[in-house]
């Protein structure tokens, strides 16, 4: 009877895990204490536009979210240079309720601002409302609240633009003419139905008369699926001209695919990514050029944004301008939104200038 | 229930073998009803869009089911023994994370990482399997707890940060996109574990032992199976292949993120279970299991060709599910109500 067991192989791929463990372990850093400690005693200076020694907390939709934590982190940086502090705080997951416990505790201790990137609209009302009474002030960024529950919002780009702009980029890549395709994220986003609403929209217009919309899928920002969707897409139409993901898990999927695929070069990919993740596949031209807002200059504006409201000069009512750093002079338009500016078009000539 | 191992029996040799070969036959028409129904599946797509089966097509279905049929394959071999092992998803996630943050800071081939998956996922596989076995607390939750709790080191070792293909070396990335004589790596390395695996647990006696316990653990420990050993390895195995898939995640999606098999550990039980491998232990294969995780990717590859809503796909594997499983209770009342006319027959001298 045959009995063995694998005690060597065993013990040398777990000596070799524990050196291997050992080796990465080192590459890490203790990053994201630092800007823990607050400043205390904001001296006014009537003098100065803004406030010295404004403290701000950013709350993102969770702790972990690549994205937000860029704009997080350009915010902090931002108060340095108007002599105020700034903090990241926020929930392992992104559930509607996980950021209520943070505004309670921020609400005590005493920030001049709160930025929040809310997983719900509604679910933050109650503590976000109870610190506007405290004196607060409450920038939403990135993800709106309800708008009773914050002073401003501050939108990376008007939803209508990024619709727009995606449909006119991708029609002026495939010559105005052929079926193009969506890869969405998930069926119900709110943010992704609302630019497809703008996509359909654009495509009314005579200019497009020769490109059709065949098929909207969903990948549900997942690997596996965005690439089985993809798959689907170019199987099911073979003379596709041209696919829009705006999700940047989707177009990442959809890139690595069509990056090794017989398709590749067959069909043009745009939408929205990051620099980083796009940057190997504009590269090989797989992609040509896709599309993002800048998340520094996102986080460096709700910064602003905030330093004005919390020094006074500001109250969020439509109409009012504020200076903000090098990027200058914004408006607040209609329900205190204001909005960073045109989506940047990331191609082969300036992705280098990017790392995010 | 319908254990498969010798026992010390006073049946006639040609009773205990005929005994055999029958619940073999059943469970192997199990199989081939899988792959009948993934052959109908495979055909009624070709028929509807030949696309499906272009050279393109092909590698598609097989690099997408990879990873799936190996983590079913893992899975296997835990589930057999009467436990489950909910945390593969999160090892995944990490040792992909783990060996993206790797091999872009160090820029090792695909050899090192690979290795660096298999050890993450062997430490995990550990942990799972030392508090199952040793600790004697119910499987369900420990790997539920690991499941939150890798997450979490994932979550923090990540920081927020991803990994992408640019920074991934060429050699690694090449492992997910390149083959061999025209097939991918990724389904020949998927083979080449399912195929170890399922001569291991038919021919060895320590895989014939995984099943013992699963039909029945307090019989197999008085029978002299060290049972907790044998869990420890199920486990451990579980995880090691967690952890590869995990080197394989990255090889082929090129960007990484902290949590990148969220969810995945569902899909696994779920291909385990439609695939034959009872869940309450004991019976199946894992030729089965890899049968069951490549029709439930072929289906999202169908659907999706097809222009069927994606949603469909969970409704479908759901129903698979229940079939599955109803199918099991069916068999299982069957072959002990066919085992116990026969050992009346031939047994004991009666």
């Amino acid at each position: 009877m045959l009995h063995r067991r694998l005690p060597a192989v065993t013990a040398a791929v777990c000596a070799l895990a524990v050196t291997l463990a050992g080796c990465s372990g080192t590459t890490k850093d203790s990053a994201g204490q630092d800007a823990a400690a607050g400043a205390s005693g904001a001296t006014a200076d009537p003098d100065a536009p803004l406030k010295k020694g404004l403290k701000l907390a950013f709350l993102p939709k969770q702790i972990n979210n690549p994205y937000e934590k860029l704009i997080d982190e350009a915010g902090i940086e931002a108060a340095k240079e108007y002599g105020g502090t700034g903090k990241e705080v926020g929930p392992s997951d992104a559930s509607a309720s996980s950021q209520v416990s943070y505004i309670n505790t921020l609400i005590q201790q005493r920030q001049d601002a709160i930025l929040i990137a809310a997983n719900d609209p509604n679910a933050v009302c109650g503590p976000l409302k109870q610190a506007m009474k405290k004196g607060i002030k409450v920038v939403a960024y990135d993800s709106d609240t309800a708008k009773d529950c914050r002073q401003l919002f501050i939108n990376q780009a008007s939803s209508e633009e990024i619709g727009r702009s995606l449909v006119r980029n991708l029609a002026e890549q495939v010559g105005h003419r052929g079926k193009i395709a969506i890869l969405s994220a998930t069926q119900n986003a709110t943010n992704q139905n609302t630019w497809i609403r703008y996509m359909k929209d654009e495509l009314k217009k005579p200019e497009y008369r020769e490109m059709k919309l065949v098929k909207t899928v969903y990948g549900d920002d997942a690997d596996q699926k965005s690439f089985q969707q993809t798959q689907g897409l170019l199987q099911a139409y073979p003379d596709l001209k041209g696919i829009i993901a705006p999700t940047t898990v989707g177009i990442a999927a959809a890139a690595r695919y069509l990056s090794d695929s017989s398709y590749r070069g067959k069909v043009v990919l745009n939408g929205l990514g990051t620099p980083n993740q796009m940057r190997k596949y504009v590269k090989d031209g797989t992609v040509e050029q896709f599309s993002l807002w800048d998340p520094e200059q996102l986080g460096y504006l709700s910064s602003y944004a905030a330093a004005a409201l919390a020094s006074g000069r500001i109250t969020g009512a439509e109409g009012e301008t504020f200076e903000a750093g090098k990027l200058g002079e914004y408006e607040i338009g209609r329900n205190g939104e204001v909005i960073l500016g045109p989506p940047t078009v990331f191609d082969r000539k300036n992705i280098d200038d990017f790392d995010f | 229930m319908t254990t498969t191992v010798e026992r010390p029996s006073a049946a006639g040799q040609s009773g205990e073998r005929s005994a055999r070969s029958l619940v073999d036959a059943v469970f192997r028409a199990r199989e081939i009803t899988i792959a009948g129904a993934l052959l109908l599946l495979v055909l009624g797509t070709w028929a509807a869009n030949p696309r499906f089966l272009s050279d393109q097509g092909v590698k598609d279905l097989l690099l997408n089911a990879s990873i799936l049929v190996l983590l079913a394959v893992g899975q296997s071999a835990v589930v057999i023994t009467r436990n489950i092992d909910l945390s593969v998803g999160s090892v995944t996630g990490l040792s992909a994370f783990a060996c993206g943050q790797f091999a872009a800071d160090s820029g090792h081939g695909p050899g090192v990482v690979l290795l660096l998956g298999l050890g993450i996922g062997f430490v995990c596989g550990l942990v799972s399997g030392a508090l199952v076995s040793f600790g004697r607390v119910p499987a369900l939750v420990v790997t539920l707890g690991m499941l939150y709790v890798i997450q979490g080191v994932g979550y923090w070792w990540a920081q927020g940060e991803q990994i992408s293909a640019s920074e991934v070396p060429d050699g690694v990335l090449r492992l997910g996109s390149g083959s061999l004589l025209g097939v991918p790596y990724l389904p020949l390395l998927a083979f080449a574990v399912l195929a170890a695996t399922g001569w291991f647990l038919r021919n060895y006696r320590t895989g014939r032992e995984l099943y013992a316990i699963g039909s029945g653990p307090e019989a197999a420990r008085l029978a002299g199976v060290p049972v907790r050993r044998r869990v420890l390895g199920a486990y451990l195995f579980s995880g090691t292949v967690a952890g590869f898939a995990g080197a394989l995640w990255l090889a082929r999606f090129g960007t990484v993120v902290a949590d990148n098999a969220h969810g995945w550990e569902l899909t696994v039980v779920s291909a385990v279970v439609v695939g034959g491998v009872a869940i309450t232990g004991g019976t199946g294969t894992v030729w089965g299991a890899a049968l069951g995780a490549l029709l439930l990717t072929t289906i999202g590859s169908a659907l999706a060709v097809l222009k069927i809503d994606a949603f469909w796909q969970g409704a479908i594997t759901g129903a698979l599910l229940l079939a599955a499983i109803s199918a099991d209770r069916i068999v299982n009342l069957r072959v002990t109500r066919a085992l116990r006319k026969r050992s009346s027959r031939h047994g004991h001298g009666a």
